[in-house]
């Protein structure tokens, strides 16, 4: 049994009716929350060459991390090998590169797959950097089954928020459940979804539309699979959720909460959802990039302390904190470290992980949670009514007519007005201000990164069994023609012949095409 | 909306009111901060041509012909700034067009001198005030037709 820093003993939970662990679980999932499982310290990383991140992975996991989470350049979220002329500048940036298996192999190396659980963050492609995973896995002897983590291949918040698009969405949205397909028959340890607002928050939408496009997004994820013909309690359970920590600390404790309660009555009530597992919303914690300032950069540490706080009064799964340098470049490993030691600091000395939900009851938490909920419901039903009594057919709708970029896009503009006009204080930007702010120690990717990239894929496609690929991306563009193949196989088939991530999808993009956004200010 | 700056729209050479094409330059896809400027601009009273995501020096080039710009505004949060940043000014003499490139976006305050030599006419930060985006991106094209 939990007690505080004085020896005050503490029972699981406190307060009358509704208990943590009962549907709809808006008090949290489990009732003895972190007491039984505390959350996973999930701290996102990845830059230049596989091996300069592999080397960050042990770094991590050395300090105390749990989970590893992996960040790709821009080129390889946009399905482009390095060596493809837009990819020029970008490659190893803002991420690490990863062209073939050879890279997947790097990255993971001296990793005991069955050890960890791996997130990778990354969703136009998903389903070829699962197929490498895999394969890497099998050829280091650890069966897929064996595999624990989660893949984001979250494509529709890709056309609302994010933008990390390839093909139109309803082929994206086949090799979605081509995906799901494939790990519920024979991944049980694997997310093949992680159902994200977090994106949609950093372009700027407000909390309840965070909460009500993911979560819808998440009702058309259901919709999708179960008219592939899955039963709804056979993946639900394994769907996840990646929600946003920003600032305003008791409208996010509010969302948290809403989340659970909307996600489980819908699962129930709407898709009759018998497993109890399909009723929880699981999710993924990071804290509000977007927040993170330029000026006096060491005020971020508090922030992100801050914000982090309220996503484990929240309940969340799993947390990455943001570093405090972030602002300005991807983060210096001691930067990184202060911000994994922040939350190891939340978990260990507040006492903030002892009591399930501390803040039910509260009056104002309590409110706030209905609150939230009442304005997703609200957007719930414009959807509901666009997709004609269909979610799945209401978010493509949102889509095609622009409904989710321009809500997000106003909620932005009126967001930076306030700021710009005083009536909304950033400390350290537009109130505090001071004219030394220190910026040393950025981490800088060298140019020599994408040289390296360029050789070793040019290694890479000069040592592999050209006739091999060749035939393998044959077989997949014949299979991609009928709807009806799972392209999983044949993408793990490609991908064990060394073929790119960018032939893989120009095989697709010849029979699925290319999605261009309308641009609308 | 009413312009930010009273009843005096900017202007080229105080005729026609200034004409700014933005685009995010390469795979990036952060556009919050590209759409967020390109409102301010219009509200200040400025023409705005906003190509959108995953342009190339030659689409932003062809787009300033054909739409008669008289600057160019670039979001970049890839950190592919030092590349591409220099080959959009390159792109911009070689079509023998004379118009300033203005970059906003995550970029660390030891290469804005870099991005300044390579002829990049200004650079705004995180944090810059609709003020500061305005008046970068007129006073870039008061310069040029002074100059």
């Amino acid at each position: 049994m939990a007690e505080t820093m004085s020896g005050i003993p503490l029972e699981p939970s406190y307060g009358p009716g509704l208990q943590p662990g009962q549907y709809p679980f808006t008090r949290g999932l489990y009732p003895n929350g972190y007491q039984s499982k505390l959350w996973t310290m999930r701290m996102f990383a990845g830059f230049g060459t596989a091996t300069d991140t592999n080397a960050r992975f042990h770094a991590l996991l050395r300090a105390g991390g749990t989970g590893l989470s992996t960040a790709f350049d821009m080129p390889t979220l946009m399905g482009r090998d390095s060596d493809h002329e837009w990819s020029q500048g970008e490659v190893g940036r803002a991420g690490v590169a990863v062209d073939t298996l050879a890279d997947m192999e790097d990255l993971f190396a001296g990793v005991e797959l069955d050890k960890v659980t791996t997130s990778m963050t990354i969703n136009g492609p998903a389903a070829i950097c699962m197929a490498m995973y895999v394969a890497v896995a099998e050829k280091n002897g650890v069966g897929r089954a064996d595999l624990g983590g989660t893949i984001q291949n979250d494509i529709l918040k890709e056309y609302q928020a994010q933008k990390e698009y390839i093909f139109p969405p309803r082929p994206s949205m086949r090799l979605v459940t081509d995906l799901v397909r494939f790990t519920t028959a024979e991944m049980p340890r694997w997310h093949p979804v992680s159902i994200s607002g977090y994106h949609i928050r950093e372009a700027g939408s407000t909390a309840a539309q965070e909460l009500a496009f993911t979560l819808a997004n998440g009702f058309a994820y259901v919709e999708a699979a179960m008219a592939v013909g899955l039963d709804v309690d056979d993946f639900a359970p394994r769907l996840s959720f990646f929600f946003n920590a920003h600032s305003d600390f008791f409208e996010e404790i509010g969302k948290f909460r809403a989340a659970r309660r909307i996600w489980a009555t819908w699962m129930k009530n709407r898709y009759d959802a018998a497993n109890p597992r399909s009723l929880m919303c699981r999710f993924h914690t990071q804290t509000a990039g977007v927040s993170l300032t330029a000026q006096q950069p060491e005020n971020n540490i508090a922030r992100v302390a801050l914000q982090a706080l309220s996503a484990v009064l929240g309940g969340t799964q799993s947390l990455h904190t943001d570093s405090y340098d972030e602002a300005l470049a991807l983060p210096t490993e001691r930067a990184a470290r202060i911000a994994l030691r922040t939350q190891q600091l939340v978990a260990h000395e507040t006492g903030a992980a002892s009591v399930v939900d501390p803040l039910g009851g509260a009056h104002f938490v309590e409110w706030m949670t209905d609150e939230i909920e009442r304005q997703a419901n609200e957007i719930f039903e414009h959807i509901d009514r666009q997709g004609r009594g269909s979610m799945l057919e209401g978010v493509y709708a949102g889509i095609d007519d622009g409904y989710f970029v321009g809500e997000i896009a106003d909620a932005a503009y009126r967001f930076e007005r306030e700021v710009n006009a005083g009536r909304r204080i950033i400390v350290g930007v537009n109130e505090f201000t001071e004219n030394d702010d220190d910026e040393a120690g950025l981490l800088s990717i060298g140019h020599d990164t994408e040289e390296m990239q360029l050789k070793r894929l040019q290694q890479v496609r000069s040592d592999r069994d050209g006739a091999a690929v060749q035939a393998a991306l044959a077989a997949l563009i014949q299979a991609a023609r009928q709807p009806d193949v799972n392209l999983m196989p044949l993408i793990i088939d490609a991908v064990r012949t060394y073929a790119s991530e960018g032939e893989i999808v120009a095989a697709l993009e010849s029979v699925f095409g290319t999605y261009v956004e309308t641009a609308v200010v | 909306m009413e312009p930010a700056n009273g009843d005096v729209l900017p202007t080229v050479a105080g005729e026609l009111p200034i004409r700014v094409v933005l685009a995010k330059l390469g795979l990036d896809g952060h556009d919050r901060g590209l759409k967020v400027v390109a409102r301010t601009l219009r509200d200040a009273g400025l023409e705005v041509v906003y190509l959108g995501l995953r342009q190339t020096a030659d689409s932003i080039v062809a787009a300033c012909e054909q739409e008669d710009a008289d600057v160019i505004g670039l979001s970049m949060h890839n950190a592919g700034h030092l590349t591409l940043a220099p080959r959009m000014v390159q792109a911009v003499e070689k079509a023998g067009l004379d118009i300033p490139v203005v970059i906003g976006g995550i970029v660390p305050t030891g290469d804005v001198p870099v991005l300044r030599a390579a002829g990049v006419a200004a650079v705004l930060g995180p944090g810059a005030s609709a003020e500061e985006v305005v008046s970068a991106v007129t006073e870039a094209v008061a310069r040029r037709v002074t100059r």
